[in-house]
């Protein structure tokens, strides 16, 4: 078996001292596609934003490793430029700052990571274009400021269209489904196939199967009250759909 | 008269050829101000005498004036009686290579992504014959005067256009104006002036860059510039390296007047040294600046990046006197550590369907304190008078403080004036998401920053625009832990 890409070990973390995530075991290995459901308020997004670093989120127990290294000991940029992606729920807007200027200064903060050269604007603009066929993204997207007055949907799609421009080694799209219409949310599905390798994973939060039916998970987990408490194949998916949560959490109700 | 021009080329020769900066320095004034001092500094400067007396009616209307204690900044006056003012010009101890400049210096230098031989002029390291900036300079000139442009020192145009600078000079900040106009009036030593003929539209940025013996007009500057009929100039002022002055006290007036159809772009970058940490030794900037659309369909821009000083005291304004006249006033004020702002714009409308843009940015990180004070009158003749003010202000950290002083008087009803502001703080939220794509947070903060201030930079010629946003970048460093 391939050695994992991130291994989660009895996780625990919190926000300004309240316990959210009670014990975490998760492991991904290249190649895989993991999905996280579960009930609001959970810690699907907790678990997102502590693996990429987020300020205020203290991790209290348990440990991370991410492609061989101490995940915890990283600060967030170097996390981001060590290849780790988070697709956020709530997109934020950087107002009058261009959009691709912004995804180049990105994609140069990668690059000199890896001491690579940096690449310069008109070469960038090559790279974009081609991601942006993948998406089926309006050029005019380029040209607007991060997310200022995107819709819901668009902020979405923006970034999907970002991880395939910085194609991550492990990507963490939270609730990227939710506010997509249905042919977005096909062609959203299908980007994030197509930048599928051996040698890169997934882990997929949401509330809906539909979107399993395209982004198909070798592994579905259920996050309740901050633990990992049932973990599948993708049939778990279409349970869940049908029986709800109450099942799994009158077993391991508080 | 000419015998004292004889002196001074005496003394700057004889500086150059024996480096005796002894000679030079015994030719400034004692400390102190009097009519003596003026009619010392007139003379040294052989100067016409409608131009001493005008300076002296200056100097007795100041006499009767008080320092103005509205702006909401702090700071302990200066003591005019301890300033000397004038001194001859002196020769900066010239350097062997820039291993003999101040470190930090130079790591602002490289940050701003100054060349090295722009890094050599700046900081006076001795340079080959051939320096770009100078070569640069002559071609331009030769190029300025074919079309007629006069664009010369203060002094130079005083000596060779006597006419032009009695006719404009004082015509739009008169001597009366203020207590720091009417400073400058009676001690200006020097500065620059600029006269476009009618119908040229002047082929490059005039920049006191090019004017490399303007680079220590010293204190009180003084600059003069008219647009003829349907002329049109964009005039830089500044520099974006840092700039240290052994003065405190900066008291310039700026002049602008546009003829019918003319168009005066003015653009600034200000970079005085603010202080250290503390506040200490920081520079006072109080300027006056201001233009007269005086023709009809005449249009003049203001746009300006400050980000030095301790202190800034500076209302770039507009007389809308034209029919059709425009005003524009396009500015970002940074204020980081102790330094405090007080700037704004004033729009007079009295032409009919006169209008205004007012765009202000407010940046305020460290200890800094930022207000923004903007008057936008409209007269009884100025029918349909549209102004348009959007104040912005952006905090960074919570021990910084910005304010908002706009001040409207419209005695026409057929004006339309909108006022918008707001304020807000850079998110946490902004910070990580950027953090999450690979950058880091003291660029992440320039990039939000930048943005903030996108609609002022993209009036900003566009080398300037650039160098701007990585000035903005540096008066930042080290603003948010
Ligand atoms: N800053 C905060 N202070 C205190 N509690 C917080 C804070 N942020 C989140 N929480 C709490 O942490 C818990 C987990 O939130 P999280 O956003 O991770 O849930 P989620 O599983 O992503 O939910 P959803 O499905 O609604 O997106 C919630 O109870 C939430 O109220
Ligand atoms: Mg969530």
């Amino acid at each position: 078996m391939n050695p994992p890409l991130i291994e989660i070990t009895n996780l625990s973390a919190g926000i300004n001292g309240k316990q959210i995530l009670k014990g975490i075991n998760l492991t991904v290995r290249p190649g895989e596609v993991h999905a996280i459901m579960g009930p609001n308020g959970s810690g699907k997004s907790t678990l997102g934003y502590v693996l990429a670093g987020r300020k205020g989120y203290d991790v209290t127990g348990g440990s991370v490793t991410y492609d061989g290294k101490d995940l915890i000991e990283l600060s967030p940029e170097d996390r981001a430029r060590e290849g780790l992606f988070l697709a956020f729920q709530y997109p934020v807007e950087i107002p009058g700052v261009n959009n691709t200027y912004f995804l180049r200064a990105a994609y140069n903060e990668q690059r000199k990571h890896r001491k690579q050269e940096e690449v310069d604007a008109v070469d960038f603009l090559a790279i974009v274009r081609q991601k942006m066929k993948l998406l089926e993204l309006p050029e005019a997207m380029l040209k607007r400021a991060v997310n200022e007055g995107f819709s819901g949907g668009e902020k979405k799609r923006n970034e999907i269209f970002q991880m395939a421009v910085l194609d991550p080694k492990l990507a963490i799209l939270d609730e990227t489904d939710s506010g997509l219409d249905i042919d977005a949310l096909r062609i959203v599905a299908e980007g994030v196939n197509k930048l599928k390798r051996p040698d890169n994973a997934t882990i997929v939060i949401t509330h809906y199967q539909r979107l399993l039916n395209y982004i198909v998970p070798d592994f579905v987990h259920v996050l309740f009250d901050g633990r990992l408490i049932k973990s599948g194949g993708k049939e778990l998916a279409l349970e869940l759909e049908e029986k709800g949560y109450d099942w799994l959490i009158g077993k391991n109700g508080k | 008269m000419s015998e004292s021009t004889n002196t001074i080329e005496e003394f700057v020769a004889s500086d150059y050829k024996y480096g005796f900066v002894t000679n030079i320095e015994s030719d400034t004034v004692p400390p102190g101000l009097s009519e003596d001092t003026i009619r010392f500094i007139s003379a040294k400067k052989s100067e016409p005498t409608w131009l001493t007396e005008w300076r002296l009616k200056a100097f007795r209307h100041w006499l009767t004036m008080e320092e103005p204690k509205w702006p909401n900044v702090h700071y302990t006056q200066p003591d005019y009686q301890a300033i000397s003012y004038y001194s001859a010009p002196k020769q900066k101890k010239t350097l062997n290579s820039l291993d003999e400049v101040d470190p930090e210096l130079r790591k602002t230098f490289d940050k701003l992504g100054i060349s090295l031989n722009e890094q050599k002029r700046l900081s006076g390291v001795a340079v080959d014959a051939v320096v770009d900036s100078v070569s640069v300079a002559t071609t331009f000139k030769t190029e300025l005067a074919k079309q007629g442009i006069i664009f010369s020192s203060f002094s130079e145009a005083v000596a060779h256009h006597p006419e032009l600078v009695q006719k404009y000079l004082g015509s739009v900040v008169p001597h009366t104006d203020n207590f720091y106009a009417a400073l400058n009036s009676a001690v200006f030593t020097d500065g620059s002036f600029c006269y476009i003929p009618k119908g040229v539209r002047c082929p490059m940025e005039l920049s006191t860059y090019f004017r490399i013996e303007a680079a220590n007009t010293g204190q009180f500057e003084r600059t003069l510039i008219v647009a003829d009929e349907g002329a049109y100039v964009s005039y830089l002022e500044g520099c974006t390296a840092p700039m240290r002055d052994e003065n405190q006290l900066h008291a310039a007036v700026v002049e602008l007047i546009a003829m019918e159809s003319a168009q005066i772009k003015y653009s600034t970058v200000q970079n005085w040294y603010p202080g250290d940490k503390d506040g200490k030794g920081g520079i006072y900037n109080f300027v006056t600046k201001r233009g007269l659309c005086k023709g009809a369909n005449s249009k003049i821009s203001w746009t300006q990046v400050e980000t030095g000083s301790a202190i800034t005291w500076k209302y770039p304004s507009c007389i809308l006197l034209g029919d059709n006249s425009q005003g524009e006033f396009y500015s970002v004020a940074v204020t980081n550590n102790c330094q405090q702002a007080d700037t704004g714009t004033k729009m007079i409308h009295i032409g009919k369907n006169t209008r205004s843009t007012i765009i202000s940015k407010g940046i305020s990180a460290g200890r800094g304190q930022n207000s923004y004070r903007g008057q936008v009158k409209v007269m009884k003749g100025a029918a349909n008078a549209r102004n348009f003010s959007q104040c912005d202000s952006l905090l960074l950290g919570d021990k910084c403080g910005a304010h908002t002083f706009p001040y409207i008087d419209v005695q026409n009803p057929t004006a339309q004036v909108e006022h918008e502001a707001s304020t807000s703080k850079i998110g946490e939220d902004q910070i990580f998401y950027l953090n999450q794509r690979g950058i880091e947070t003291q660029d992440a903060v320039n990039m939000i920053v930048n943005g903030f201030c996108k609609e002022v930079f993209r009036e900003l010629p566009m080398e300037f625009a650039v160098e701007a946003q990585k000035l903005l970048g540096v008066s930042l460093d080290g603003s948010v832990g």
